[in-house]
């Protein structure tokens, strides 16, 4: 059989179902990218599955022309396990959000991390409930004020991207809605690892979080608070590129360039750095007064096998020992005695 | 019939008989449900008809000698029919006090009790709190007690080997197993073998226990302890080629040839829960057979993994216990909606919560037939005994397949763990199970029905040009699109309540064993099967009009039940719950159904149902049909 793929364009990964997020949604951006993004992959359409939990982001599969399965809270990774464990050729991504990824879908999410099956989570953080209206998440920051916490929220909230690479994530990566292109460019790395990627997509919901991430996306703040992570080169940000970070012992510092601190002297962003400290460091930085939040590709391993792989392969290494299974044998197997 | 019990009086050196009972019982770590295994393997090898019920504890330890730490394994077997594993015992092999006293109620007057009497030392007996010693102090007055030093003598058999006192005390459940091999005139060899085997790596320890058990033996022909032996002949079972088979074992066999006849991937998802767990590691041994078994992080990443494997063309499964079952209830209703083929077994044991891990009950009934949000229908099939849990693995994986349906299996503690002779089927006697997927994208339409089954089409991922969304939400009838309209909904529910009851169209027409119309109908399901059996076959004898009806097909019920329980006066529904299915009767037919319920995690006894019914049919009218309407 030939290889060959139709060329495919952005309109092939359009439904014919009325697009139902509020106007001004930060998942139309999402929606736009991913839609983009799948025709340049090389992969046949039939091939994708997008599959989903509950909450605005979940509504995802109805608006793309591949398979789709839009399933329970918090339960999407379990069912995109067993779609990719059954047929690991399918091309399976996960749309998800912070409440469904990380609050009642957590359990699943780290496991289905830590196993690295080759599932691409696209995580839409809004730091809020969106499609219940308005009650804080696991990343509304302390003391957020929603309809659930009118005083204040008093639970601290999880950082994802420390999360997904404590469960040994192979590829970590976070991106913008507002940053189409860098959006693309992640979804395209995202494609191109072979085992589990979870990437967190900084999303607004324009009704109840509005501006959620607005230091990051206002203009002419980009640049002073957001440091890009490119493989190999320098962790450099500033409008004028002046500023860096560096190491300091086990601790990031920001350095301004210049006065006798040059690039060597500042962090070279290695995605493939086997430490887990490292990675754990960068996601540590939004956390952090005073520092640029990174977006790009945190980690990348690429040689850790495929939770699918090594299952499918079990099989055929028993195959290779026993022989095929034969059910005339299998009935027969243990003690058996004749009775005439 | 025949039983060492009646048989006390004449002594021959050996004499035949016609059925015992025997049951092992000592601590948790004895080797009791080894010892019972081995002895029910031979014994079946033998040709023996057989029924066991191993019954243990639900810590894996508990402390040594402790009443709570009691575990045992009682087997049945016979030259004719046997259909539980017998209400009383005729040998009790009791390795320490505490096991003695949870055991002695149940033996036969006369019957014989082999004591381990090294263990009944001060100590033993306070932790058995026994304040006189069971051995001096008359109470064993009515049964044949031998005392048997196992501990010395096994050290005494074991002593050139150099072993240590612990691991050659642990060799001392094959003295005892040795001993009853001599009672019932058993060879060993077969018992030699699994020794070999199991202890391939460590020969010493097979030698060991070989020595012990060869010790028992020779321990009863020397001492002439028993003055009698028994001979048990082979049963007449129906001619063909037997095993013996646990309900767990045969369940899993029975997913892995449903698959086979479908022409599909078996895919499990399952998270380790009693006494499921077996199914799950006999799946997984059986990767020859290309079975994905997938252990969960839970069991709802248990039950949905089945279901992205069935949405992606694989015969999915998961298998659970009673708290993992109310755990997949959502994801349950998941399927429902979207119409996706699993198979759900519940293997169930006492409640509520963690309730009696290791004890069987029939209580997830009414669980499994509502226990869901809204409208959610599923059929329900119950095995009956252990070897039948193979058919319905096949039948439930068939209703499943060619009603894209989830599909729920009842199974429990007791036929799970407890054994039995099994025919083994020709290939050509299991049918094959034909599956489509559609390919055509002519026309194709997610819930577009299959007139005669209701069923919608089976579209998997990586079909050219059928791209399609399914999910959680209502969706239109036919497009299978999102869908909010109050007409549409009403339809979906109706729609996906028929195509369960269409399945009924397969379930075939019951026909009771016994009498035809009569006094009384006893309405069965699960493992209760073997005691009403039993029970009835003898009040039968006795005279009484009795018939039976167990049943297979729980949801939906056989279309005839209804004109099929006119046809007695009285129905009786015993259950091992608090009437579960006797409610389900009442509600459907408005019959005057009596419900038996026990609910001891324990099976019925033969002599309780005899009693039960005994006591329906002396109240009452007593007429033809009609349930005394």
């Amino acid at each position: 059989m030939s290889a060959t793929v139709p060329v495919l364009t952005k309109k092939d990964f359009q439904t014919d179902q009325e697009v139902r997020w509020c106007p001004g949604c930060g998942d139309y951006a999402i929606l736009s990218a991913v839609q983009a993004v799948f025709p340049e992959l090389g992969i046949p359409r039939e091939k994708f599955v997008v599959v989903s939990g509950i909450g605005c982001s979940s509504r995802f599969p109805y608006y793309m022309n591949t398979f789709g399965f839009h399933t329970i809270h918090g339960r999407a990774p379990a069912v995109a396990t067993g779609i990719k464990v059954a047929h690991p050729e399918l091309e399976v991504w996960v749309a998800t959000g912070d409440g469904d990824s990380l609050s009642i879908g957590g359990n699943h999410t780290i496991h289905m991390l830590r196993r690295n099956v080759g599932i691409k989570v696209l995580m839409f953080n809004n730091r809020i409930y969106g499609l219940t209206k308005g009650q804080y998440s696991p990343t509304s920051e302390l003391g957020k004020k929603t309809k659930s916490t009118p005083f204040g929220s008093a639970a601290r909230p999880f950082n994802p991207l420390a999360l997904a690479i404590g469960a040994e994530t192979t590829f970590v990566a976070r991106s913008i809605d507002v940053m189409q292109q860098h959006l693309k460019e992640t979804l395209k790395k995202a494609a191109a690892h072979k085992g589990a990627a979870y990437i967190e997509i900084l999303q607004n919901c324009n009704i109840f979080n509005d501006g959620a991430w607005q230091y990051l996306t206002e203009k002419d703040a980009r640049s002073e608070h957001i440091v890009q992570l490119e493989h190999g080169k320098p962790l450099i940000f500033g409008k004028n590129r002046d500023k860096g970070i560096r190491l300091n012992g086990l601790d990031l510092e920001v350095v301004q360039l210049g006065n006798g601190v040059s690039e060597h002297d500042l962090l070279i962003h290695d995605e493939q750095y086997r430490n887990p400290a490292y990675a754990f460091l960068l996601a540590k930085m939004e956390e952090m007064p005073g520092f640029p939040t990174p977006v790009g590709v945190f980690r990348s391993w690429n040689d850790i096998p495929r939770y699918e792989d090594l299952m499918a392969n079990q099989i055929k290494d028993v195959v290779t020992k026993r022989g095929a299974g034969d059910i005339d044998k299998l009935l027969r197997s243990g003690d058996t005695w004749e009775v005439r | 019939m025949a039983t060492i019990t009646d048989a006390v009086e004449s002594k021959p050196k050996r004499q035949v008989i016609e059925r015992a009972v025997v049951r092992f019982c000592g601590d948790s770590g004895d080797g009791m449900q080894i010892s019972g295994s081995q002895f029910t393997n031979t014994v079946a090898l033998y040709g023996n008809d057989l029924a066991t019920f191993p019954d243990y504890p639900a810590e894996i330890r508990a402390p040594a000698g402790t009443l709570p730490g009691v575990s045992g394994f009682q087997v049945q077997f016979s030259s004719s029919d046997v259909y539980t594993p017998g209400d009383a015992v005729d040998v009790l092999v009791a390795m320490n006090p505490a096991a003695l006293k949870m055991n002695i109620k149940d033996l036969k007057k006369n019957g014989i009790l082999i004591v381990n009497s090294d263990s009944f030392a001060d100590n033993d007996l306070r932790k058995a709190h026994q304040a006189t010693n069971p051995l001096e102090d008359h109470s064993l007055d009515a049964y044949r007690v031998f005392p048997v030093q196992l501990e010395r003598l096994t050290q005494a058999a074991l002593e050139e080997l150099g072993l240590d006192a612990k691991t050659m005390n642990r060799c001392k459940n094959f003295f005892a197993l040795g001993m009853c091999y001599w009672l019932y005139n058993r060879p060993m060899d077969h018992t030699y073998r699994w020794l070999d085997d199991k202890f391939k790596s460590k020969p010493l320890l097979a030698e060991a226990n070989k020595r012990a058990m060869k010790a028992g033996y020779s321990y009863c022909e020397a001492t002439e302890a028993f003055q009698v032996s028994y001979e048990i002949p082979p049963a007449k079972l129906a001619p063909g080629l037997y095993r013996n088979l646990s309900g767990n074992q045969a369940l899993a066999m029975g997913f892995v040839v449903a698959a086979r006849q479908a022409g599909l991937q078996l895919f499990l998802g399952s998270y380790p829960i009693t006494p499921a767990s077996d199914i799950l590691h006999e799946l997984s041994g059986y990767k020859n057979f290309g079975v994905l078994t997938f252990q969960a992080e839970d069991e709802i990443a248990a039950i949905t993994s089945a279901i992205g494997a069935a949405y992606s063309g694989a015969l999915a499964m998961t298998t659970t216990s009673g708290p993992g079952m109310a755990l997949k209830t959502e994801a349950m209703g998941l399927a429902v909606a979207v119409e996706l083929p699993i198979v759900v077994c519940d293997i169930q044991r006492g409640g509520p919560s963690t309730g009696l891990p290791t004890k069987t009950e029939q209580a997830d009934l009414l669980q499994a037939m509502y226990g869901r949000n809204s409208e959610a229908p599923i059929p329900i099939l119950a095995a009956s005994t252990p070897g039948d849990c193979f058919w319905v693995a096949l039948e439930a994986s068939r209703i499943a397949l060619k009603y894209m349906v989830p599909v729920i299996v009842l199974s429990d503690g007791y036929l799970a763990n407890g054994a039995e002779p099994w025919r083994i089927p020709q290939l050509s006697e299991i049918p094959q199970i034909p599956v489509h997927f559609v390919t055509d994208p002519q026309g194709f339409l997610p819930y577009k029905r299959d007139p005669q089954t209701l069923a919608r089409p089976w579209a998997i991922p990586g079909t050219p040009g059928l791209e399609h969304r399914i999910g959680g939400l209502e969706k239109q009838d036919v497009t299978g699109n999102v869908n909010y309209e109050p007409l549409n909904h009403e339809k979906m529910v109706r729609l996906r309540a028929a195509k369960v009851e269409a399945i009924g169209q397969d379930v075939p027409d019951v026909v009771p064993s016994g009498d035809p119309e009569g006094d009384l109908l006893i309405v069965g399901w699960g493992s209760t099967y073997g005691s009403i059996t039993a029970a009835v076959k003898t009040q039968r004898a006795a005279g009484r009009r009795i018939g039976h009806v167990h049943l297979r097909y729980l949801n939906p019920l056989p279309r005839n039940l209804g004109q099929v329980m006119e046809r007695y006066a009285k129905v009786l529904v015993p259950e091992m719950n608090m009437g579960q299915l006797s409610m389900i009767l009442r509600a459907k037919y408005l019959v005057d159904a009596e419900g038996y319920n026990k609910i001891q995690g324990q099976p019925f006894k033969q002599a309780e149902l005899e009693a039960k019914i005994e006591e329906v049919l002396s109240y009452g009218a007593v007429g033809t049909g009609k349930n005394g309407r």
